[in-house]
């Protein structure tokens, strides 16, 4: 029974990681129609930032602004390149984010350097222990879990209840009328990036201290969040919830029955498996409906 | 004499159009293949008394060298490029090697094997270098050896596995101790400890996967039983999973990873934070005092062979090594204001080496280089005192490692 508890907790972690990735695909993707392969780098650019502002101020100040300045450069970025190239297919565009990546990743590569760095424990420190119904973790572990629920229950707030928030649904769910009733299109989409960046940046900083930060992180989560995104139906970040913890949770269990060696296999399996049964995901509805709808 | 190769070179090439067409062409092909190679072994030794005659070549020593500058096996190949320029700047500004200076032509791999294949091309075809240092990681290693052993390029490999001198390449010599001598000293030590069952984990690259099949290979002989063998991706940034596998396997009395990733300091910690509280040895990829620090109080007890250099003050005055391990601890770390690790002596000794086969053989001319190199014997540098012969490309023997832990952060010789 512990050792189920301890592979859960294991693949719970990993998974809210994977699903807050899977959230900022999400929320570029219904705003603009464009998978944004560049989203692991935010979470890289995140811990960096956090990490580099430490002698400067408090960690929690540290983290705060690390996500501003992430959320800026998510606007930026916005601002600077994608809405200057809206004329080009949208294919063009998924392929600009993957240059996007690069270039963040050797900015980032010059700026800090190849060595792996990580944020100091919120609380305890390398060798706390919780142990909770016989599992053993991490107290940074309650840090990640409760940030990113805190993170995804604040985003489903914004976009259910306030007005910006529903303008953005508007604008996903159909653009042309939205904007006939006055909706400014363009900000709404600089706001998706932002908010994508943001809420990557803060992944990027709890995570640090158990995952540590380095410069070529992002490519990696980018894929598994995309998978988890896939996974659990795209256009809706909810889903992405599901996904990401569900991606999580594969490759933690699948370590119980088969060699470690085989985890990304397993996992990617079963993806391949439900995308066969349901290829618009798990959580998605079939093309042809509204399936931008958030 | 280069003149004369790069005419015969360019003759090669360009060769006899349809040549294979009719057999007597062939035949022909091959008698002038032949009176050309005469020619240019003719040539090679008129320029060889031409070059001692004249001493006049005053051109750089290219020396090439591939290094994991960047990537995931960053924290070896950066100080080992690093120390590499460092060193040959020293030479050069003591008047470099045999009159001329030494010129090097540093690559970085990015720790990836298909580039390091390309850089390997590149220095061996177009900037012609006397010999290669590097690649830092194992696996890029192999995919070079086989290219390095057909163009008679002479190869002084940063890289641990033992498969790299096993079977043995006439051109490929490697610095690091090898991973059987490691093992042999965690195997001992564990004994010493009344340790007999163990779980192994080892990252899935080159170092990781050769590092576990010498594990599993002694493990027999020194009457150690391996109760979990886990396998992780070498770019794991969370191992809670694996190392829960470990705890629910009943009998383990020690985890001993193999990997030279970050993940040496992810296992540290995860395994503290499970609570799997059981002694943890690592390899001698642990010799970098970074991965100490990332696993911060975790690393504290962590058992493993490592470099003398890494406890330089700790070595009587008399030790063969104390006085180069002391100067080139000190040189690195004013010049970069970091710490000195493993690595980066990985590539001095490279580099030292090559130097001294020059110096030996008293000419650049590969042939005599590489015999040089195989006949150093009592050559103190800073992975150990090597003894290289025509049978054992390491040069180095058990000795070459201590046993060390870790104390209040830092590296110390382990005492039972």
């Amino acid at each position: 029974m512990s050792q189920f508890l301890q592979y859960l907790f294991s693949g719970v972690t990993v998974g809210s990681v994977y699903a807050v990735v899977a959230i900022g695909f999400n929320l570029i993707y219904s705003a603009t129609g464009v998978l944004n392969f560049a989203q692991g780098e935010f979470v890289m650019l995140g811990g960096m930032v956090a990490i580099s502002l430490m002698p400067l101020m408090p960690l929690p100040l540290a983290v705060m602004v690390a996500v501003g300045v992430v959320a800026c450069c998510g606007c930026l970025l916005e601002v600077a390149l994608f809405r200057r190239l809206r004329s080009h297919s949208v294919l063009h565009l998924v392929i600009i984010t993957i240059g996007v990546s690069i270039l963040i990743q050797e900015a980032a590569l010059h700026l800090w350097d190849e060595k792996v760095r990580s944020l100091p424990y919120f609380t305890g420190n390398e060798v706390s222990s919780v142990t909770v119904a016989g599992a053993s973790l991490s107290p940074q572990v309650f840090w990640v879990l409760g940030t990113v629920a805190l993170g995804v229950a604040l985003l489903q707030g914004f976009t259910r209840c306030t007005l910006s928030g529903r303008a953005m649904r508007a604008c996903s769910s159909n653009p042309e009328a939205a904007m006939l009733v006055g909706i400014n299109i363009r900000t709404m989409r600089t706001l998706a990036f932002g908010l994508s960046a943001g809420l990557g940046a803060l992944a990027g900083c709890v995570i640090s201290p158990i995952a540590m930060t380095h410069y070529d992180m992002g490519p990696e989560l980018a894929i598994k969040g995309f998978a988890a995104a896939i996974l659990g139906g795209l256009g809706n970040p909810m889903a992405a919830v599901v996904g990401g913890l569900l991606v999580g949770l594969l490759e933690a269990f699948s370590v119980s029955l088969v060699p470690s060696a085989l985890k990304d296999v397993s996992a990617f399996a079963v993806l391949l498996l439900v995308l066969f049964l349901r290829p618009h995901g798990l959580l998605g509805r079939p093309s042809g409906t509204a399936v931008r709808e958030a | 004499m280069s003149l004369i190769s790069e005419a015969s070179g360019w003759i090669r090439p360009g060769g006899f159009p349809g040549g294979g067409v009719a057999r007597g062409l062939a035949e022909r092909d091959d008698t002038m293949k032949r009176v050309l190679a005469l020619l240019s072994v003719a040539a090679g030794l008129i320029g060889l008394f031409n070059l001692t005659a004249a001493a006049a070549d005053s051109r750089p020593i290219k020396i090439g060298a591939i290094f994991a500058q960047t990537g995931p096996a960053a924290a070896l190949g950066a100080p080992e490029a690093k120390t590499a320029q460092m060193l040959v700047d020293r030479i050069n500004a003591e008047g470099g090697v045999l009159g001329r200076k030494i010129a090097l032509v540093l690559k970085d791999s990015g720790g990836s094997p298909e580039k390091a294949v390309s850089f390997v091309r590149q220095l061996i075809e177009e900037e012609q270098v006397l010999a290669i240092l590097g690649p830092s990681t194992s696996g890029e290693t192999m995919l070079i050896k086989p290219i390095c052993e057909e163009n008679r390029m002479i190869l002084v490999s940063c890289a641990a596995a033992e498969t790299i001198v096993k079977p043995l390449a006439r051109y490929v010599f490697k610095t690091p101790q090898k991973d059987s001598q490691a093992v042999i000293w965690i195997y001992r030590t564990m004994k010493d400890a009344g340790i007999t069952k163990i779980a192994v984990l080892s990252g899935n690259d080159g170092f990781g996967s050769a590092g576990k099949k010498q594990l599993e290979d002694l493990a027999v002989e020194h009457g150690i039983t391996i109760l979990a063998n886990e396998v992780y991706d070498k770019q794991a940034t969370d191992l809670t999973d694996v190392l829960t596998k470990v705890k629910g396997t009943p009998g383990v009395q020690a985890v001993v990873n193999w990997s030279i990733v970050p993940a040496q300091s992810i296992v540290a910690k995860n395994m503290k934070q499970i609570g799997l509280n059981v002694p943890l040895y690592q390899s001698h990829g642990f010799g970098n005092r970074k991965y100490a620090e990332q696993a911060g109080v975790a690393a504290e007890g962590i058992l493993f062979p490592g470099s003398r250099l890494l406890v330089v003050d700790e070595l009587p005055e008399s030790h063969p090594q104390k006085a180069i391990l002391a100067r080139y601890k000190k040189d690195y770390e004013s010049q970069f204001k970091e710490d000195a690790s493993a690595f980066g002596g990985y590539a001095y000794d490279a580099l030292a080496i090559v130097v001294e086969g020059i110096r030996r053989a008293g000419s650049t001319d590969r042939e005599k280089v590489r015999d040089a190199i195989e006949g150093l014997t009592g050559f103190a540098a800073i992975t150990g005192v090597f003894n290289f012969s025509a049978t054992d490309h390491t040069g180095l023997d058990l000795d070459a490692f201590e046993m060390l832990t870790v104390k209040d952060g830092k590296f110390t010789i382990y005492r039972k």
